[in-house]
């Protein structure tokens, strides 16, 4: 017999997959991101402290497994759950100018941008590094980064995805059912802006001192 | 005042509802606080053109004309919202309506909004009261919480929030955030909670609270100012930890 109390059994494989991808954001990747803008960070301070950090990453131990564990499948997860996040939504920003919206429509084209960044950005300082067994160094960065180009591409990198991340912050806050009202939502929304102008600077900061 | 000043009004018609859209512009003449509805109705008197052809009058939906019933929502200027308070001396010209396109249209601007009821059947939107014997008094509630929910009860499922929301369209399975505040409303009443987590288990099905990408135009959007996002945060806090508990005493 059926009651009023028995809860149906429903399909909540998308309700997971949204929230696997709010954690996959927030915990792995949005960690090792303000670890890798810390750590580049040191550049501003010399080569030399620069070098020594790469050396001390590259000799973390069970570094693939971290690599691959802590970041890759996160990463892999939450940019293709996201693309398809992304493609399934109709931004109308155009029409309902609200500043709640323009973010909606802002999150969805710098996830976008960021991943693309993040793919070269892998392939070119990781991955081929690796291959080719060529040492990634200060001077290294120095010269991938010497082109305008290039130097331009990773300033819009590095903007997206700080953007990407402090905005997901406080969107997230949202979906764990942390920040409940408009007011505290707000106020949330006003440390993660000054989170991303802080990351911003000292990921910009940091590209500049590689040529400068 | 001078000479009768014209409103001139840009319309999106359809036929019917297997036919295609069409633009069609009408001049009429304009009174002293006249809304959207009475612009139609001059049409309806008389449905001529702006190049002096005759031509069917336009169909809307209106009832109460105090914006209480929610059937005359329509998209004027682009931005969804009710026809009837909606004043035409305070609107950009032409006054560009057009139907709610979120929802099936049936006739220039009259839309079919089942879709908001059938939902309402979903979230079991009602508090059971129906019984063998009878069931007595139901709980007390601190006026506190009657505040609370008396802002949810004014929805008049207008459909707004549907139609200014980007995730509720046709690649989404989105319930829509009408559904949401109501689900939150027939939560927090002590006899509606009975059935809590019937109404959670649709929040974390396919149509429930994943599809929600916090744009927050439903908020903005809501011509009762009902808290809408106040509810979504809400129900997160409560799904999330209904879909975990659920799972562990599986």
């Amino acid at each position: 017999m059926q009651t009023n109390t028995v809860a149906p059994l429903s399909n909540s494989r998308r309700f997971v997959l949204t929230r696997l991808h709010s954690l996959a954001g927030l915990i792995p990747l949005g960690l090792f991101l303000i670890q890798h803008l810390m750590g580049n960070a040191l550049a501003i301070l010399g080569s030399e402290k620069y070098d020594e950090h790469i050396q001390f990453m590259l000799n973390l131990p069970f570094l693939l497994l971290l690599e691959i564990g802590f970041i890759a499948i996160p990463l892999l997860f939450h940019a293709i759950y996201g693309i398809y996040l992304s493609f399934i939504s109709k931004p109308n920003a155009h029409v309902y100018k609200y500043k709640r919206n323009i973010s909606f429509l802002l999150q969805r084209v710098t996830g976008i941008i960021t991943f693309i960044f993040v793919i070269y950005h892998v392939w070119a300082l990781r991955i081929s590094p690796v291959i080719s067994g060529n040492e990634i160094n200060h001077q290294v960065v120095g010269e991938h980064l010497a082109n305008p180009v290039m130097m331009i591409f990773y300033m819009a990198g590095v903007l997206s995805t700080t953007y990407h991340f402090t905005n997901g912050i406080s969107t997230a806050l949202i979906t764990w059912g942390l920040t409940i009202g408009p007011s505290s939502q707000k106020t949330v929304r006003n440390l993660c802006f000054g989170l991303f102008i802080i990351l911003t600077v000292l990921g910009l900061g940091s590209l500049i001192s590689f040529v400068s | 005042m001078g000479a009768a000043v014209d409103i001139k009004l840009k319309i999106k018609r359809k036929d019917s509802s297997d036919s295609s859209f069409y633009w069609e512009e009408f001049n009429i003449p304009f009174r002293k606080n006249m809304n959207v509805i009475s612009a139609l109705m001059e049409i309806q008197k008389n449905p001529v053109n702006a190049n002096g052809e005759k031509v069917r009058s336009v169909a809307w939906e209106y009832n109460c004309l105090e914006e209480v019933c929610g059937a005359c929502s329509m998209r004027i200027n682009g931005k969804v919202r009710q026809a009837c308070s909606t004043l035409v001396d305070r609107l950009e010209q032409p006054i560009h309506l057009e139907p709610m396109e979120t929802f099936p249209v049936e006739k220039d601007l009259v839309v079919n909004r089942d879709r908001m009821f059938s939902a309402l059947k979903k979230i079991k939107g009602w508090i059971p009261i129906d019984g063998t014997y009878a069931l007595g008094a139901g709980p007390l509630i601190s006026s506190d919480v009657q505040q609370e929910a008396y802002k949810y009860s004014t929805c008049m499922t207008c459909g707004c929030c549907l139609d200014a929301c980007p995730n509720v369209n046709s690649s989404l399975p989105f319930i829509g955030p009408q559904a949401l505040g109501q689900t939150k409303y027939f939560n927090m009443h002590p006899t509606g909670a009975q059935q809590k987590n019937d109404r959670l288990s649709v929040m974390i099905g396919e149509e429930g609270l994943a599809n929600c990408g916090n744009s927050q135009n439903c908020v903005q959007v809501c011509p009762k100012e009902i808290p809408l996002t106040t509810a979504i945060a809400e129900l997160n806090k409560d799904a999330n930890r209904f879909a975990l508990w659920s799972w562990l005493k599986r």
